[in-house]
């Protein structure tokens, strides 16, 4: 009964496609801008904000580059705390793990913790071919795979429902997964969150086997985090016999006081909250409480590929907190969708060409355009990944994988990427661009809608503009406006 | 089970792989961050209950009046082992199945820390707070938290706690903003937290 993302058209065709559809458009942009304002004002109270990202990205870059002395180590402590710990070089064979615990147990369903690693696998179709239905128990994830529908945002992945959708979605399918909605469901947020509550509990009683991800992976104690808002996370941690949990190898970090940094960068970037509502940490089996049989299955998936690209590595230090997708101007009004993957926004555009290579599939070389490059993304990610740099340096790759019919924007994407390297650099280009603005301003020729554009520039950009619109540039630059102004309305 | 060393082997070498040609040596951390300042017990009250959970503040010996309060009305409490106060008509937790929990309507427990800055309640699940099951299925959650137990940020929490014991972190009651984004409390967790902060 789930959707999948496999063949989905490359990002432009299916952004022209999202951008008609008003009604995304418009739950998209409400729900963007109050989680934006809502990050600001918990950002602002944290004096420290600058030394925590800075210390968030050197505690992931230390482990990357150490990243096998740091599995062993995890592997070593997750044993003897009584784990089993299995090791998956791709998502058919991490599939293969979750179910054949499944099997051994006999059951015919798990319940599951919102995790984007087992999206990225497909585990729940794989389980499905098995006999084994996989119930999401997160609220989005539920209304999702109820609406047999696909994830769009990383942290709301209903993103794109709004409240009377949901009740639809509730009523007509809730009955075919279980307890069905109350008939007199309305669409008030609090009537829905109980009907979703009275649904996934007697599932919760049941289950016997329980599946879930995990934030973060500590080396030298062999604990696992699971961040969440419902409380679905602690049911399926806690309640069944069985937790198989599936983690990608780069969500370790190397000691638990290391958490310190990540424990006030995530609920901060992400939900715009001091802490969200429920953390679990636990650490292989405690007798007498939760799981009396704990598996963890490490995950490689392309993550090694990532690592080995000197630029991209970087992404590697993503905590999925979605604050660069809440800030982008393109998802804002593409939505997820377009993305064509659980991975969506400015880092999906860079994590999956990442870790699936470039030069592959049509969709996946798409995603490095699929940005303006305007750096807001950088700017929000609590763990300082250069998105912007990336995007430019994967853009070069996939020219390079195209060739010999290499495009003209070759070239200049390897400048911008030399320029992009460097603060300054950057900064110099963008004066010049602004002045290039206003002097190419009388060429110019309006859009529907009043932006001004450029027409056909001159110069080793022809070939670049006989096919797109250039919106004129700025004569400020987005830096330049910012320093002078601090971001305060003129 | 099937054996998975093969893909460790070759995990582990594409990682190696993948790393040689980098500069390995370390990148410093700053942890100036860790630099906490003094202890706002008043701060974390008023953050706790930023989250829509109650919060009652008194003094140590009020605890049983107040414990007894927060109870009224509600049907069959449940008590873990080693709580500190006494709690009237409180059944013990000998074992009770998931679905026996579920027949019980509040739980009360104690705490190891809180944390002012963000208004979290950690339980490390020891003797007072009892193994997670009880404190996630009654729906109705009282937790005292004496001021003693009260940090000023999460590096001071992180610091205090056992990497091997299971931790539970609580900012409020559950809640979900997955309906355009509104806040609202009460999913699967306790849909009710009341904190008794007394000292
Ligand atoms: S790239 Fe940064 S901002 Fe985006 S989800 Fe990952 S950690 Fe968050």
């Amino acid at each position: 009964m789930s959707a999948t993302f496999v063949g989905m058209p490359a990002f432009p065709v299916a952004a022209r496609e999202a951008l008609a559809n008003s009604q995304q458009r418009r739950n998209l942009a409400h729900a963007t801008s109050t989680i934006r304002a809502k990050r600001a004002a918990v950002v602002a109270e944290v004096d420290d904000w600058e030394q925590l990202r800075l210390a968030g990205a050197a505690i992931k870059d230390n482990t990357l580059l150490h990243l096998d002395e740091q599995l062993l180590r995890l592997e070593e402590s997750l044993t003897a705390r009584g784990a089993t710990v299995h090791w998956a070089r791709d998502a058919a064979e991490a599939c293969a793990v979750v179910a054949e615990v499944a099997r051994g147990h006999g059951v015919d369903e798990v319940v599951k913790v919102k995790s984007m690693a087992t999206v990225e696998i497909g585990l729940n179709d794989a389980l499905a071919a098995e006999g084994i239905a996989a119930w999401e128990t997160d609220l989005a994830e539920l209304i999702v795979q109820l609406g047999d529908d696909l994830p769009s945002h990383i942290l709301v992945p209903a993103i794109h429902r709004n409240r009377a959708e949901i009740r639809e979605i509730f009523l007509r399918h809730m009955a075919e997964a279980g307890r069905p909605a109350p008939a007199d469901l309305t669409d008030e947020p609090a009537r829905l969150a109980e009907a979703a509550r009275l649904h996934l509990r007697e599932k919760f009683l049941r289950a016997k086997v329980a599946v879930s991800g995990a934030n973060f992976a500590v080396a030298d104690s062999g604990t696992l985090v699971v961040v969440e808002s419902e409380g679905n996370g602690r049911m399926c941690l806690t309640l069944p016999e069985v937790l198989v949990s599936v983690v990608g190898i780069e969500k370790v970090v190397p000691t638990w006081a290391d958490l310190d940094v990540f424990l006030q960068l995530l609920p901060r970037s992400s939900t715009g909250e001091r802490m969200n509502p429920y953390t679990s940490t636990w650490a292989g089996v405690t007798p007498g409480d939760g799981p009396q049989e704990v598996h963890v299955v490490l995950l490689d998936n392309g993550r090694t590929r990532a690592l080995a690209d000197e630029v991209g590595r970087q992404a590697l230090r993503c905590i999925r907190c979605s604050a660069c997708l809440n800030v982008c101007p393109v998802y804002e009004r593409t939505g997820g969708h377009a993305y064509g993957s659980v991975y969506p926004g400015p880092i999906g555009a860079i994590l999956n060409p990442l870790l699936k290579g470039v030069g592959v599939d049509a969709q996946t070389d798409s995603l490095p355009y699929a940005s303006s490059l305007c750096g807001a993304c950088f700017e929000a990610c609590p763990v300082r990944i250069d998105i912007p740099s990336v995007l430019v340096d994967l853009r070069a790759q996939v020219v390079d994988a195209h060739r010999p019919s290499a495009k003209p924007e070759a070239l200049a994407m390897r400048a911008a990427a030399a320029a992009f390297g460097s603060g300054a650099r950057l900064g110099a280009l963008e004066r010049l661009s602004g002045l290039a603005g206003r002097l190419l301003g009388s060429r110019g020729r309006t859009a529907p809608g009043g932006r001004r554009l450029l027409g056909r520039v001159p110069g080793p950009g022809a070939a670049w503009t006989d096919t797109r619109d250039l919106p004129r540039p700025p004569a400020e630059s987005f830096r330049a406006w910012w320093s002078r102004t601090g971001g305060r309305d003129e | 089970m099937s054996d998975t060393s093969a893909a460790r082997e070759e995990i582990l070498s594409r990682v190696r792989s993948a790393v040689s040609g980098a500069d390995r040596s370390p990148v410093t951390v700053p942890r100036g961050y860790r630099a906490t300042g003094p202890v706002d017990v008043g701060l974390f009250a008023e953050r706790v209950a930023d989250y829509r959970a109650t919060v009652v503040r008194c003094a140590l010996a009020e605890v049983p009046d107040r414990i007894a309060q927060a109870l009224t009305g509600r049907g069959r409490v449940l008590v873990p082992e080693g709580f500190a106060w006494p709690v009237r008509g409180a059944v013990p937790d000998d074992g009770l199945t998931s679905a026996d929990l579920d027949a019980v309507d509040a739980v009360v427990t104690g705490a190891t820390v809180g944390i002012a800055a963000t208004g979290t309640i950690v339980l490390s699940h020891g003797p007072g707070e009892g193994r997670r099951a009880l404190t996630l299925v009654p729906d109705v959650h009282v937790c005292v938290v004496r001021e003693d137990q009260v940090v000023a940020d999460v590096p001071d929490a992180v610091a205090m706690l056992d990497p091997a014991r299971p931790t539970t972190w609580v900012s409020g009651p559950s809640a979900t903003s997955d309906i355009e984004l509104d806040r609202v409390e009460g999913v699967h967790g306790p849909r009710t937290l009341h904190v008794i902060l007394a000292g």
